[in-house]
């Protein structure tokens, strides 16, 4: 993965006479044109990143006139606090699911995709659709079908004779429709990641092996997924990250139901219905922190995996 | 192991694995079956959303579930088409959506061709930083970003999104920008550099015009990123006159679900509605798209 050894790389542009007086310009002209990303950055992200680190100490929040510095109080009942560990707990279970579905159904159509047929642009102009679709949407879509007297998911099942009931799928399986949902939207997306990454690995190497009369199975597991754990690895990060930040599929389905709050879902009811600014943003650094955590183990297995 | 070099030549690196060119009947037919199997599980909510919002209320709600109905209407989109808190989200959308990219572009350009061209102290710490602000959780700003709205009164307007969702849009832009600016060829720099251009000028004359395929794609993302969010869209608006198209569709819900029963033909009509712009411009654009994802996801 070289871009960022890329970017580390000198580009001399060209040489000209005093090459010092050329590299002073070319510094102040770099800061110059990176000024208005800078100021929005600041803007949005580290100034509101430090003001919740501020206000995590206090007991801000909107219809109090006053605020005041709490210490780690808040911090203290947050770890007292159940509902958020559960959301915790159930965001883990919903990230964990949908990762490993996701990756490894989106490892089955790349290698489908990948392989040479008729009709291959159309396959992978349809992967897209999914994708593209509104998230809030595309869980409209789902919770018509889950439906329990109308919805096309009993008819079919009662039909294929697999569950002689409706079964109400979002009351009594609510994890399992919801994980059903983002795994339907978001393999596509995991399947042209990993196929940009097949792609680019030489026809060659099969050919070799094809000589030395290797199987299908062991060149795949002998060649493909090795040249392909870079590729894997970021897919994986940003599928991660993306998880553990879920908050549409859940909140269109199920509302602030208590039971299937996720970490973000418990955050923003703090903060926005409840208006506690104060609390809210100590819950904003625990989920900062639990991204964190989970980022440096990934990137820990991708060294490890690298050297 | 730059996967960048998949756009340039795609055909001639194919690997040789091919599920389906066995000399076996049998397995031939199993991959048709199979690729037949992910497509139908690939657009079948979608048809699913187009059937509903051309069946007539009654049926709707009947059983058996008809699959295709039986007296096919209009009606739904007619109802949409007439209702002026879903026109309204569809405007406000566009607006903010349009905003936001255009702003992206605008912002994000110039600090990609420095990120990409020059060679400057900070420069690798610039690159780290836009990276990782492209996995930034949006949920870790929202009570200070909310805080921040209200003491500028951007409360309930269109400005508070265009704003807040260049946290994701602009990083995300200059991140990709950045790569397709790599890959342009630096003897043209040097070309205007020796006929005496200023690197402003051969920024702004010769590398932007073009890097404007770059940018198409890149718009497109920031464009759909900005269509889909809901989270800030939800805690900043407050009144049906400023909801953005995810805002209003949540709500065809909520808002009748006191009644006899959800407007699952209307929210379905609205559904196809905003889904199917989204479609053709994917479709028309999806080598761009698909170029500009990998390259924003799997070069890091």
């Amino acid at each position: 993965m070289g871009t960022i050894a890329e970017a580390e790389k000198p580009v001399a542009v060209v040489a000209q006479p005093s090459r010092t007086a050329l590299q002073n310009k070319q510094t102040q002209l770099a800061w110059l044109l990176m000024s208005p990303t800078i100021a929005v950055i600041i803007f949005v992200a580290a100034y509101p990143l430090g003001r919740t680190f501020y206000d995590s100490f206090t007991d801000a929040s909107f219809g109090a006139a006053a605020t005041h510095f709490i210490g780690w109080t808040n911090y203290y009942n947050l770890i007292h606090d159940t509902p958020f560990w559960n959301s915790v707990k159930e965001t883990f279970k919903f990230t964990i699911l949908t990762v490993v579905l996701e990756f490894v159904l989106g490892m089955i159509i790349a290698l489908v995709v990948n392989s040479n047929f008729r009709g291959r642009g159309a396959m992978r102009a349809a992967m897209l659709v999914p994708w593209a679709i509104i998230t809030v949407v595309n869980a409209q879509m789902w919770k018509l079908m889950y439906n329990d007297t109308y919805g096309v998911f009993n008819d079919f099942l009662q039909k294929i004779h697999v569950v002689s009931s409706p079964v109400a799928f979002t009351v009594s399986h609510p994890l399992a429709s919801v994980v059903a949902i983002d795994v339907w939207k978001t393999t596509p997306f995991v399947a042209l990641l990993l196929l940009a990454g097949l792609q680019v690995i030489p026809s060659d190497v099969y050919e070799a092996a094809n000589v030395d009369g290797a199987s299908k199975w062991q060149q795949y597991w002998r060649i493909t997924l090795p040249l392909l754990v870079p590729a894997i690895l970021v897919t994986l990060i940003f599928r991660t990250m993306d998880a553990l930040r879920v908050f549409d599929v859940f909140y269109v389905l199920f509302g602030s139901r208590p039971d299937t709050e996720t970490m973000a879902i418990y955050d923003y009811q703090n903060i926005v219905p409840f208006g506690l600014v104060g609390y809210g943003a100590a819950i904003s650094v625990a989920i900062f922190i639990i991204l964190g955590i989970v980022i440096t183990i990934y990137i820990r297995s991708f060294r490890v995996e690298q050297s | 192991m730059t996967t960048n070099t998949v756009q340039a030549k795609p055909r001639s690196r194919l690997s040789a694995v091919n599920l389906g060119l066995g000399k076996n009947p049998l397995s031939r037919i199993g991959f048709w079956l199979l690729i037949l199997l992910i497509i139908i599980y690939l657009l079948f909510p979608f048809y699913w959303a187009f059937r509903t919002s051309i069946t007539p209320d009654n049926a709707l709600y009947s059983v058996p579930v008809q699959y295709f109905p039986a007296h096919p209407t209009l009606k739904n989109y007619g109802d949409v088409f007439g209702n002026s808190n879903f026109l309204r989200a569809l405007l406000n959308s566009a607006i903010v959506g349009v905003s936001v990219t255009v702003l992206s572009l605008v912002v994000g350009a110039s600090a990609a061709y420095a990120l990409a061209r020059f060679n400057f102290r900070g420069r690798s710490f610039m690159t780290y930083l836009i990276l990782s602000m492209t996995i930034f959780p949006q949920i870790a700003v929202l009570g200070a970003l909310y805080q921040l709205i209200k003491n500028f009164g951007l409360y309930d307007s269109l400005v508070a999104l265009v704003i807040t969702y260049m946290l994701f849009t602009l990083p995300f832009t200059v991140w990709v920008l950045t790569s397709f600016f790599r890959q342009l060829p630096k003897e043209l720099e040097e070309a205007a550099y020796v006929d005496g251009a200023n690197p402003f000028q051969t920024f702004y004359k010769i590398m932007l015009p073009l890097a404007a395929p770059g940018m198409v794609t890149t718009g497109l993302l920031a464009l759909i990123a900005a269509w889909n969010e809901f989270l800030y869209a939800l805690s900043f608006e407050f009144s049906p006159d400023h909801f953005t198209v995810p805002l209003s569709i949540n709500n065809f819900t909520s808002t009748v679900a006191s009644s006899f029963a959800i407007p699952w033909g209307d929210i379905m009509a609205a559904t196809v509605v905003v889904t199917v712009p989204l479609v053709v411009l994917v479709l028309v654009f999806q080598r761009r798209i698909i170029s500009g994802l990998t390259a924003g996801a799997v070069k890091g």
